[in-house]
């Protein structure tokens, strides 16, 4: 009798405490959205700065994802298959973009891109504009998404062991046979987890592009800035409709998850 | 020797020598992504930070302001790490041990916070706990916001690093406990605290990292007012706007300081948890 008690208060505490920080608020953005019809929503969501605020975030993401899948494929390659001095600093540095804040990205960007930083002094007299541009706003997502698939690659690597590599190399496969036909098929399901989560960080990046991106309007706002330049100048139902679209993309991501993850913890 | 043996043989050396030329590039590329990528950023960071002298550096974090802000974030980001730690312990239980209609529907929901753009986070939040709130309750520009909106973006950490070790826990340890008279506050103490500390550790830390370096979610709902609700990350972005790039690095070395000093410590938790396992 206790025991189903204290179960069914536990399970209440979890349920409130997901329902009031989760649930309840994106609950009443959908009904806020939605509240005077479709019409609001939709106008605010063709606007063609928002637009153009959206284009931009696909193509940055578009951009970024793909440079980190493949970079987070090597770096965990490189940490669980290789022996070399100095991994664990290798392990910290790509961990640190999780611990760090993004405006503390954002801000060492700015300075090494920066007219009087040591890059950006260079791209200044090549006449190339990296800072209040889209390439800052490139490399500073880049940034902030890097740990994402390394992290879900290395765990899957470390379980599989390399015995099946080893037998494709005394049976004469090259490394790059091996890694096409035996390491890539067996990470498959990590690199995907792995791509989701880099995708929804690169959607959702607010601070460090606030940084370097100079928020012009119309031209390097992405939708995370747009949401919050409609709420500065009182256009409640332009930052809801954005908000709304990237929920749903974050539900999305959610789903894609769920799917996913199953899969990935049976390759292991 | 025959012929055939020979052919085997002979190739050995050239795809070792291959092998080493794939190490050689792939850290090579490995270290200059990362060279140009992070660890230039930050070099440029500190190197800006200490331009003008340690004096002009500490006046810059010592600043009535400034430390207002630091203590504010610390504060903030340490009682959210102490509600992380009980309700996301609570919540992982529950998603292991419990059993009700529309749990996995619940598991999925815990990564919301992680999948949302932290500045819709802010925007939630104000909609339910905002001046419009349909509910009557106005908490925006207090420190309560920020709490708030701290609990919700670092919600999914200590729930997903404690439940894995849960699944991984027998329950027949549970009930042994239980049969041999144990309240269920001693098995709890007992039997589930040890083996989860290190999982619940590491969770907490990357909540606190989190919450230290929050910014997207706390711009629209505290209203960023300088010695109330003003956090570190809010108060460079400010430095920043204002063209004091040197004052704006300075704070932001503490922060990186404080994310170095957190993976460090996540590092020693791992190192502690395994060492039985090395042997």
């Amino acid at each position: 009798m206790g025991e189903v008690v204290s179960r069914l208060g536990l399970r209440l505490v979890a349920l409130g405490y997901l329902a009031v920080i989760l649930l309840g608020p994106l609950a009443i953005v959908f009904w806020r959205t939605f509240e005077h019809g479709l019409e609001p929503a939709w106008n605010a969501l063709t606007e063609p700065d928002t637009i153009h605020a959206f284009k931009l975030t696909l193509i940055i993401t578009a951009i970024a994802v793909p440079v980190n899948t493949v970079f987070g494929i090597v770096a965990a390659l490189a940490i669980v298959r290789m022996t070399f001095p100095g991994k664990s600093l290798l392990n910290a540095f790509i961990d640190l973009p999780l611990a760090l804040s993004p405006v503390v990205v954002g801000l060492s960007l700015f300075l090494l891109y920066g007219a009087n930083g040591w890059f950006g002094s260079w791209f200044d007299k090549h006449d190339i504009q990296i800072l209040f541009a889209l390439p800052a706003m490139v490399i500073a997502t880049i940034f902030v998404s890097i740990p994402f698939v390394a992290r879900e690659v290395v765990p899957t690597l470390q379980e599989i062991g390399d015995e099946q590599e080893q037998a494709a190399r005394t049976l004469g496969a090259s490394g790059w046979q091996t890694f096409w036909r035996i390491t890539l098929p067996s990470i498959r399901w990590a690199v995907i987890y792995g791509v989701i989560l880099t995708t929804a960080r690169c959607l959702g990046e607010y601070g460090a592009v606030a940084v370097v991106s100079g928020r012009l309007q119309g031209q390097t706002e992405t939708a995370t800035l747009r949401v919050q330049e409609s709420w500065e100048s009182f256009d409640l139902a332009g930052a809801y409709a954005i908000s709304i679209v990237l929920a749903l993309l974050a539900i999305l991501v959610l789903v894609a998850m769920t799917v996913i993850r199953p899969k990935e913890e049976r390759a292991t | 020797m025959s012929p055939a043996s020979a052919a085997v043989v002979t190739p050995r050396p050239r795809r070792a020598s291959r092998d080493r030329t794939g190490t050689v590039l792939s850290l090579g590329y490995v270290t200059t992504f990362l060279t140009i990528m992070v660890a230039l950023p930050i070099a440029a960071l500190v190197w800006q930070a200490r331009s003008d002298g340690a004096q002009t550096f500490w006046d810059a974090i010592s600043s009535p302001q400034s430390v207002a802000a630091l203590k504010l974030t610390i504060g903030a980001s340490i009682a959210v790490s102490v509600v992380n730690a009980v309700l996301g312990t609570i919540t992982a239980w529950v998603l292991v041990r419990d059993d009700f209609r529309g749990k996995s529907l619940v598991n999925a929901i815990i990564d919301l916070p992680f999948a949302l753009p932290t500045i819709v986070a802010g925007l939630t939040l104000l909609a339910l706990y905002g001046p419009t709130s349909p509910i009557g309750v106005n908490v925006a520009y207090t420190k309560t916001a920020i709490v708030l909106a701290l609990m919700f973006v670092t919600l999914p950490f200590v729930v997903r690093t404690v439940q894995p070790v849960l699944q991984a826990l027998d329950p027949e340890l549970e009930e042994a406990a239980h049969s041999l008279g144990a309240s269920q506050p001693t098995t709890f103490r007992r039997v589930i605290f040890p083996n989860i500390t290190p999982a619940l550790l590491s969770g907490i830390a990357l909540a606190f990292a989190k919450a230290v370096g929050e910014f997207g979610s706390l711009v629209i709902i505290t209203g960023n007012l300088p010695f109330k609700t003003e956090v570190s990350s809010v108060y460079i972005f400010g430095r920043i706007e204002s063209g004091d790039s040197t004052a704006a690095a300075a704070v932001a070395v503490v922060l990186l300081m404080i994310s170095f000093l957190t993976l460090l410590s996540i590092g020693g938790i791992r190192y502690l948890a395994t060492r039985h396992d090395r042997g």
